[in-house]
C-alpha cells in the first residue's frame, strides 16, 4: 500500500554529527536536491574551528540546517522541524533548539554507556523518556549501512562511513527529493575510487529504500516548488559569490585581477575559488601574511591590476597601514573581511558584525575609506562589483563587510545575463595633464577630475609620465613632498569630500501599508532575520517599515531623512551596537539598538518580539 | 621613442630596452636631494643614475620601490616610476608588481631597519620565492631616520641613546641571511667604490630572479666610519677579500693573505703568508650548493674583517613570478574564459 503524503509548505531541518561524519556535504546535498526541485531555500552550516575536534565530545559537534519552502524565504529558520543526529553528541548540543514536536532521527549505534557519559547523559535519552514530547526515530544507521554494503567488501569502519549518505537517503526519500543529482555528484566525486562512488550510492539508495518499506516510517512529505521570478537558478554561498563577483568585475573592468591573501577562516574559501580560475587572467597569490598579502595586492594596483585581498578581523587590523597608504595613494584596493566573532581569535567559525567601526576608522590619520555589505549570500556577487566600480572610479581602497554567515550560508541565485553586468572598464592617464611654467607638456599625478575628485591612474611603463608617489603628504596637484601647513588641511579635506562625494543610490524603505511608524533598519547579513520578523509582525495586523543599508559609507543621501520619517527606528546588529552609534552621531537620532553577539544569526521570532515591543512604544525586554 | 630593443639580459627578458642615448641626467629629477650632508647614500645615488643608461631599459619601465627610513628617499631622486611605501613592506608590494607587469625592470631600495628588522619576514619570503626584483639594502648599522637607535646589524655592545649601557642582541649577517633564505644571487659592495659597486649592479640587473645587494654605506652624523677599515688606503687591502669569479681568493697588501679550506672543518679561513696554489679557494659564484657561498660570508667577524665584496652567489633557479604566469598562460591555453560558463557552474535549475 503507497504510503500517505502530506503537504507541507515549509520545513527547516537540521542534520548534525561528528566534524568527521560529513554533515556539511550531506547538507549540501540535500540543498542541491531541494534547489533542483524548485524550492525556495537558505542553509545556515554551523561547525567548530577545530578541524576534528575529539569524536563524540560536544565541541566536535558540526551541523548544518537548511530551510525550504514553497514560497519566498528569508532565512535558514529558527528551530528546525526535523534534526538528524548522528551520535549522543549532536543529539545532546541540538535537541535544546527543538520545538516541541518536532521529528528527531537518530543513530542510535553508538548509544553505548561511554559514549553518553562522555556527554553528559546519565541515562540514554532514547530510553528514558526525556525525548517524549517529540516524534523519535531510533535507528541504527550505522548497522543498517554497514549491512546494505556488505557485497562491496570494505572494511566495517569504510562502510560505516558511508552513514550519512544513508541518512541522505531516508531523508530524501521522507521529502521526496529527486535523487539523480546526488547519484551523478557521487559518481564524479569518487571517480578514481569506483568501489567508493558504489558503496555511497548504495547506502544513499538503501537509505531511501529504508524509508520507503519500513513501517517505523509511515508518512512522507511534500513541499512543492516556489514561484520565484523566472530564469536560471544556482545555489550560491556568500564566498561563492564574492569570488564570481571578483571576476566578473574583472572582467568588465577589462583589468587582470590579482588576489592577495593569507589564509584566514573564514575567508580562505575566497581564495581557493579564485586560484581555480588561471583561465580569466586571475593571479591568486598566498602571501607570508597578511601584511604582504595587501601590500602585494596594492603592487598590483599600481601596475594597472585589480588589487584585492580577503581576509576576517584579526588579518584587517595587520592590513590596516596598508589600507592608509592607499588612501594617500589613491589607488584602487578591495579588501574584503570575512567578519568573525572577535576580539582577537574568538569564535573563527562564528558570524558578527563587529568590525563595522574597525573599518570606518580603524586607521591612523585621517584616513576616510568607503565601506559596503552585502546582505545575503547571492548579493556577494553584486557587491563585488560595487566594490570594483567604487574602487576604480575614485581610486581608493574598498572595505567589504561580507560575515561567517553569509559566507557559508546559501540561497538561490537568480543568474544574471553577461551581457546585462555593469560596465566598469577603466581608462589609464596616457597623456601629460599639465604644463609648467615654461610651456612643457608634464604630469600631475594628484590633479583630480573635478566631478569624482579622483586623481590620475598612470601605470607603470607610460612614456612620459614616470612619477614617484609615497606615503609623505603630497602637494596638491603636482604631488611632490609637501610639509605645508595649509596644504595637508587641503588635501586632507580633499581626500574625505571624495569619499563623502562617492554616489550612492538611495536608501530605500519597504513599508507595504504606508503607515507605519517603526522603522527597522540594518545592515549585512541580518537582512534575512529582520524581513522575516517584518513580515510575521504585519500578518499580525502590525506596521513596520524596513530598510537596509548596503553602503555604510558614504551613507545614502537619504538617510537622515528616512531616519526622521519615523516615530521610532530599531537597529538589531550583531555587535554593540556599532551603526546606531554612527547613525546617532551623525544624525542625532535617538535610534534603538537591539544587539547580541551569540555568534549565531538573528531568529526570526526573536526580531519578531523586538518589534513587537518597539510597535507597541516599549523599549523591548531584552535590549 | 624607438622601438623596443631586446636587452639580451636573463633579469630583463620582457622588458622593452630603448637604443635612444640617455645620460645620468635622464634618472635624475627636479626634488631637493634631502640627505644630510656627506651621507653615503649621496654615492649609491649617483653610482645608480650613472649605471642605468648602460642597462639601455626604457625610463618608464624602470619602477623604484621602497619601505621607510633614510635610503627609502632614494624613489623621490629617480625619474622613473616610483613608490615610497610602508615599513618594511616594499618587497611585498614589489612583488605583486612584479608578479603582474613582466615588462617591468622592478627595484626594491631599502636599509638594514627596513630590511632585516621590522621587513624581515617579507624579505626572506621574497628570497625564497626568488621573486624577479632587484634589492638594493643600505647598510649602515644603525638607524638614522630616528635619530641613531642601533640597528639589528649593530655590533653587540653598540652604546646609542636605546641601548645607553651597550646593546645586547648579536647581529644578522645580511648575506648570511640571505644565503639561508634561498637566495640565488647575493653579493656586497661598498657605497665609495664606484666601479665594484656598479660591476655589482650590473650583475644583480642580470640575474632572473631575486638579487639581494648589500651596500655598506656609510652614515657619517650617527655611526660615522663604520666601514673605515674597508675603505682606508692603509687597511683596506687587508680587510676585504674581492670575490672575482673563476679567479683565487688571495688578497692583503702584497698578497699575503689567503682563503683556504679547513680540512677539519670543511669551513673556510684565511691564513697569511705563502701557500700552495692548490690549497687557496678558487672562487666560485655559481656552485648550487650554498654552503660555500654561505662559508665565505663567514669569514667577517663583528668589526667587518675580513669583508667578502662582491658576488657570494648568482646561481639559476626558476622564478616565482615567471612560474605564476606559466600557470596562467597554460591555464588560458587549455580553454578560453567564459563568464556564463563559469557564473552557472554545474548544478543550475530553471524557472518558469
Amino acid at each position: 500500500m503507497p504510503k500517505q503524503v502530506e503537504q507541507r509548505d515549509r520545513v527547516v531541518i537540521r542534520f548534525a554529527g561528528d566534524s568527521g561524519d560529513g554533515m556539511q556535504l550531506t547538507g549540501d546535498r540535500f540543498t542541491q536536491e531541494s534547489a533542483a526541485f524548485g524550492n525556495d531555500l537558505s542553509t545556515f552550516p554551523n561547525f567548530p574551528a577545530e578541524i576534528r575536534a575529539p569524536a563524540g565530545t560536544l565541541p566536535g559537534v558540526s551541523s548544518f540546517q537548511l530551510h525550504f519552502a514553497d514560497h519566498d524565504i528569508m532565512t535558514a529558520g529558527d528551530a528546525p522541524d526535523v534534526l538528524v543526529a548522528m551520535n549522543p553528541a549532536a543529539l545532546k548540543a541540538n535537541a535544546g533548539d527543538l520545538p516541541r514536536g518536532a521529528t528527531i532521527i537518530v543513530d542510535n549505534h553508538d548509544f553505548t554507556k561511554r559514549a553518553l557519559t562522555k556527554v553528559g547523559y546519565a541515562d540514554s535519552p532514547l530510553e528514558d523518556g526525556s525525548l517524549a514530547d517529540y516524534n523519535l526515530h531510533s535507528v541504527d544507521l550505522t548497522g543498517l549501512t554497514t549491512t546494505a554494503l556488505e557485497s562491496f567488501g570494505l572494511g566495517r569502519k569504510e562502510s560505516a562511513r558511508a552513514k550519512n549518505m544513508f541518512a541522505l537517503g531516508l531523508l530524501s526519500w521522507m521529502y521526496n527529493r529527486p535523487v539523480e543529482g546526488t547519484i551523478r555528484f557521487l559518481q564524479t566525486k569518487f571517480a578514481s575510487k569506483p568501489e567508493i562512488a558504489g558503496a555511497n550510492v548504495a547506502a544513499f539508495r538503501a537509505g531511501w529504500n529504508y524509508g520507503e518499506t519500513t513501517e517505523a516510517f509511515a508518512v512522507s512529505y511534500e513541499v512543492k516548488p516556489a514561484p520565484l521570478p523566472a530564469g536560471t537558478y544556482r545555489n550560491i554561498s556568500g564566498n561563492m559569490a564574492l569570488s564570481l563577483g571578483l571576476i566578473a568585475a574583472a572582467q568588465q573592468a577589462k583589468l587582470p585581477l590579482f588576489l592577495g591573501a593569507y589564509p584566514i577562516t573564514p575567508a580562505s574559501d575566497i581564495l581557493h575559488e579564485l586560484a581555480k580560475h588561471k583561465r580569466f587572467g586571475v593571479t591568486t597569490f598566498q602571501a607570508e601574511d597578511e601584511i604582504a598579502g595587501a601590500g602585494a595586492a596594492l603592487g598590483a594596483s599600481f601596475g594597472g591590476a585589480l588589487g584585492v585581498t580577503t581576509t576576517a578581523g584579526p588579518g584587517v587590523a595587520l592590513k590596516s597601514e596598508t589600507v592608509s597608504l592607499a588612501a594617500t595613494l589613491e589607488l584602487p584596493l578591495v579588501l574584503i573581511d570575512v567578519q568573525r566573532a572577535g576580539p582577537s581569535t574568538g569564535m573563527p567559525t562564528k558570524p558578527e558584525q563587529a568590525d563595522l567601526l574597525l573599518a570606518m576608522g580603524g586607521r591612523h590619520g585621517e584616513s576616510p575609506v568607503p565601506v559596503i555589505a552585502p546582505c545575503s549570500p547571492a548579493d556577494c556577487f553584486d557587491i563585488a562589483l560595487e566594490a570594483v566600480r567604487i574602487a576604480t572610479t575614485y581610486r581608493t581602497p574598498v572595505y567589504v563587510l561580507s560575515d561567517g554567515y553569509l559566507a557559508n550560508g546559501s540561497e538561490p541565485w537568480l543568474l544574471p545575463a553577461v551581457d546585462e553586468l555593469p560596465d566598469l572598464q577603466v581608462e589609464f592617464t596616457t597623456e601629460p595633464n599639465h604644463a609648467d611654467e615654461n610651456g612643457t607638456p608634464e604630469f600631475w599625478p594628484y590633479l583630480r577630475d573635478p566631478e569624482t575628485l579622483a586623481r590620475p591612474w598612470a601605470v607603470p611603463g607610460t612614456p612620459g609620465l614616470e612619477h614617484r608617489i609615497g606615503g609623505i603628504e603630497k602637494a596638491d596637484g603636482s604631488g611632490d613632498i609637501s610639509y605645508d601647513a595649509d596644504n595637508h588641511d587641503f588635501m586632507v579635506r580633499t581626500r574625505q569630500a571624495k569619499i563623502d562625494g562617492i554616489t550612492v543610490p538611495a536608501l530605500t524603505v519597504d513599508d507595504p501599508s504606508g503607515k507605519a511608524e517603526v522603522l527597522v533598519l540594518g545592515w549585512g547579513s541580518t537582512y534575512g532575520p529582520i524581513g522575516a520578523a517584518a513580515r510575521r509582525v504585519r500578518r499580525k495586523g502590525m506596521a513596520v517599515a524596513q530598510a537596509h543599508l548596503r553602503h555604510l559609507n558614504p551613507l545614502p543621501a537619504n538617510t537622515g531623512e528616512v531616519l526622521r520619517s519615523y516615530q521610532r527606528v530599531v537597529v538589531p546588529e550583531m555587535n554593540l551596537g556599532q551603526l546606531a552609534g554612527m547613525l546617532r552621531g551623525k544624525y542625532l537620532v535617538d535610534v534603538i539598538g537591539y544587539n547580541r553577539v551569540r555568534g549565531l544569526p538573528f531568529r526570526a521570532e526573536e526580531l519578531e518580539g523586538v518589534l513587537e515591543h518597539v510597535i507597541r512604544g516599549e523599549v523591548p525586554a531584552n535590549v | 621613442m624607438s622601438d623596443s630593443v631586446d636587452l639580451g639580459m636573463p633579469g630583463l627578458a620582457g622588458v622593452p630596452g630603448t637604443d635612444v642615448k640617455q645620460t645620468a641626467k635622464d634618472f635624475k629629477t627636479d626634488q631637493e636631494v634631502r640627505w644630510c650632508p656627506g651621507c653615503g647614500d649621496y654615492a649609491v645615488l649617483a653610482a645608480v643614475q650613472g649605471f642605468m643608461p648602460e642597462l639601455g631599459v626604457r625610463r618608464e619601465n624602470i619602477v623604484m620601490i621602497s619601505g621607510i627610513g633614510c635610503s627609502s628617499r632614494f624613489p623621490y631622486y629617480m625619474n622613473t616610476y616610483g613608490m615610497h611605501s610602508i615599513h618594511g613592506r616594499a618587497p611585498a608590494i614589489a612583488t605583486g608588481l612584479a608578479a603582474t607587469r613582466p615588462d617591468l625592470s622592478v627595484w626594491v631600495v631599502t636599509g638594514d631597519g627596513d630590511a632585516l628588522s621590522i621587513g624581515g619576514n617579507h624579505l626572506i619570503h621574497t628570497l625564497r620565492r626568488n621573486v624577479n626584483l632587484k634589492i638594493l639594502l643600505f647598510n649602515n648599522r644603525i638607524y638614522g631616520l630616528t635619530k641613531g637607535q642601533y640597528s639589528p646589524t649593530s655590533e653587540v655592545g653598540k652604546v646609542t641613546k636605546s641601548t645607553p649601557l651597550g646593546s645586547l642582541d648579536g647581529p644578522f649577517n645580511p648575506v648570511s641571511l640571505a644565503l639561508g633564505a634561498e637566495a640565488t644571487f647575493v653579493a656586497r659592495a661598498i657605497d665609495s667604490d664606484r666601479k665594484q659597486l656598479t660591476s655589482v649592479l650590473r650583475a644583480a640587473a642580470e640575474h632572473r630572479g631575486t638579487a639581494l645587494v648589500e651596500i655598506y654605506q656609510n652614515c657619517n652624523i650617527f655611526n660615522d666610519d663604520a666601514f673605515e677599515l674597508l675603505k682606508n688606503p692603509e687597511t683596506r687591502d687587508d680587510w676585504t677579500i674581492r670575490l672575482e669569479h673563476g679567479e683565487p681568493l688571495r688578497f692583503g697588501q702584497d698578497k699575503s693573505k689567503a682563503v683556504v679550506r679547513d680540512r677539519a672543518t670543511g669551513s673556510l679561513r684565511v691564513i697569511e703568508g705563502a701557500s700552495d696554489d692548490a690549497d687557496v679557494v678558487v672562487h666560485d659564484a655559481h656552485v648550487q650548493d650554498p654552503t660555500y657561498a654561505f662559508a665565505l660570508s663567514r669569514l667577517s667577524g663583528s668589526d667587518l674583517r675580513y669583508a667578502p665584496i662582491g658576488v657570494f652567489r648568482s646561481v639559476e633557479r626558476p622564478t616565482y613570478d615567471d612560474e605564476l604566469r606559466a600557470q596562467l598562460a597554460t591555464a588560458r591555453s587549455k580553454a578560453e574564459p567564459d563568464l556564463t560558463g563559469l557564473l552557472h557552474g554545474s548544478d543550475t535549475w530553471t524557472v518558469g
